[in-house]
């Protein structure tokens, strides 16, 4: 990831890690909150949302010259609208018990801030292919997250990991973690952790550049000692 | 009685944005200064009462005889966007100092998930009229309560010495989640 490599899979891998949705952007908080339960919960809205965002994100890349600016809000509503009643119509058809864990928060998908946000910032200006692998990397650091606090969540909360009990009966669960209230605890500290990281990071780059400058600094100064003419340099 | 329950029950024991997780956005994102916390909060209740008025009818008058339920997300969500719309341009119009005091909150109130969420929280325990009004004040006296208390909370907090990497947007999620165990004190209440 710290190459940085053009084309599509760099907008691949910029979803997950270096814009990723939730960590990076703040968007889709609702949804990351709400339905992270458990494991299970997490996956199926990630992907759910993951195909949401791919759809109406290649819809939008499509047809982005056809529509007038000032409406674009709302045709970009419309489009991630329809596909929302797709995938809801799909999932109590065939996963009734997934659908009714999850609830209102499938139709919510519309308002996820996510596939506005994508559309509007991404889609709306590149092409299909990029904005299709863009939706992608987006809808997998979405998932990814959800992944991780629902598997924090679950695994505190309920001592499961997916439905099975892997933690030994000595450690009780700590309910307070599938309630709401573990819900901000869990991604308050998680980001706060992500930041933690990504100081590390930054201080370490800094460290280096400043490093480089002094090197070449010198560099410049011992080879002004050496030649007292060029002193201009 | 019923509604007052109704009302009870969505501003303080299911608190919208404390234990529904909806609006979460606008709770983070706003929730710097009091006075913008207020307003914004105030706008909301004002959009959220109108649009389950309007919603109510579309379900229950056009959707719901038609046949035509599997349109309910798009014809909501269109109805919301308008709608916010047009109570921005009426403020525009009629009222010059309440527009500067909501204005540039109004635009945002469309993707706040609270909004939508009502309505289908609505259409989905099959609420009458009344109790749809009651249950969209109720929802937008909570979404004010925990925004303002969030607000105060975050003008204190601003003096507080956090960790660094914990300043911003992870300290006002864990102080939620105080609030949130809070909140859930009130849940014996009905």
């Amino acid at each position: 990831m710290s190459k940085v490599q053009a084309g599509p899979l760099n907008d691949f891998m910029n979803g997950i890690w270096k814009n990723n949705p939730i960590f990076k952007q703040v968007l889709g908080t609702c949804p990351t909150l709400a339905v992270t339960v458990s494991v299970m919960n997490g996956i199926a809205m990630g992907l759910a949302t993951t195909f949401v965002l791919f759809f109406s994100s290649v819809i939008i890349a499509m047809i982005k010259k056809l529509i007038p600016n000032q409406v674009r809000i709302a045709a970009y509503i419309v489009v991630i609208a329809t596909f929302v009643t797709i995938v809801d119509i799909v999932m109590k058809a065939q996963f009734p018990d997934l659908s009714k864990s999850l609830g209102p928060f499938i139709p919510l998908i519309v308002v996820n801030c996510i596939i506005l946000g994508r559309a509007e910032a991404f889609a709306s200006k590149n092409t299909v292919v990029r904005s299709a692998f863009d939706a992608l990397g987006m809808g997998a650091g979405f998932t990814m997250a959800l992944l991780v606090i629902g598997g924090i969540r679950e695994e505190l909360g309920s001592s499961k990991f997916l439905g099975t009990v892997i933690l030994p009966a000595t450690v009780e669960p700590m309910l307070i973690f599938i309630l709401p209230a573990g819900a901000f605890l869990t991604l308050g500290v998680l980001f706060g952790t992500a930041n933690h990281f990504e100081q590390k990071k930054k201080d370490k780059e800094l460290r280096k550049t400043i490093e480089a400058e002094l090197a070449s600094k010198t560099a410049i100064a011992e080879t002004v000692e050496e030649n007292p003419q060029k002193e201009e340099v | 009685m019923e509604l007052f329950i109704v009302f009870l029950s969505a501003a303080i024991v299911n608190n919208f944005v404390l234990s529904y997780f909806l609006g979460i956005c606008p709770f983070i994102g706003v929730s710097n200064k009091l006075t913008s916390a207020f307003s914004m909060g105030l706008a909301t209740t004002f959009v959220l009462v109108l649009t389950a008025v309007v919603t109510w009818m579309i379900n229950h008058l056009i959707l719901i005889p038609a046949g035509l339920d599997y349109l309910q997300y798009v014809s909501f969500i269109l109805v919301i966007a308008s709608l916010v719309q047009f109570v921005e341009m009426f403020i525009k119009k009629t009222s010059q100092p309440l527009y500067r005091a909501l204005g540039i909150y109004l635009p945002l109130i469309t993707t706040n998930c609270a909004i939508l969420g009502l309505a289908l929280f609505m259409a989905l325990r099959d609420y009458t009229m009344m109790e749809s009004i009651f249950f969209g004040l109720g929802a937008g006296v909570g979404f004010t309560l925990a925004l303002t208390i969030m607000a105060g909370i975050r003008e204190e907090l601003e003096l507080a010495d956090i960790p660094k990497p914990f300043k911003g947007v992870p300290i006002t999620l864990i102080t939620a989640g105080i609030l949130a165990m809070a909140f859930m004190g009130f849940s014996g209440l009905i």
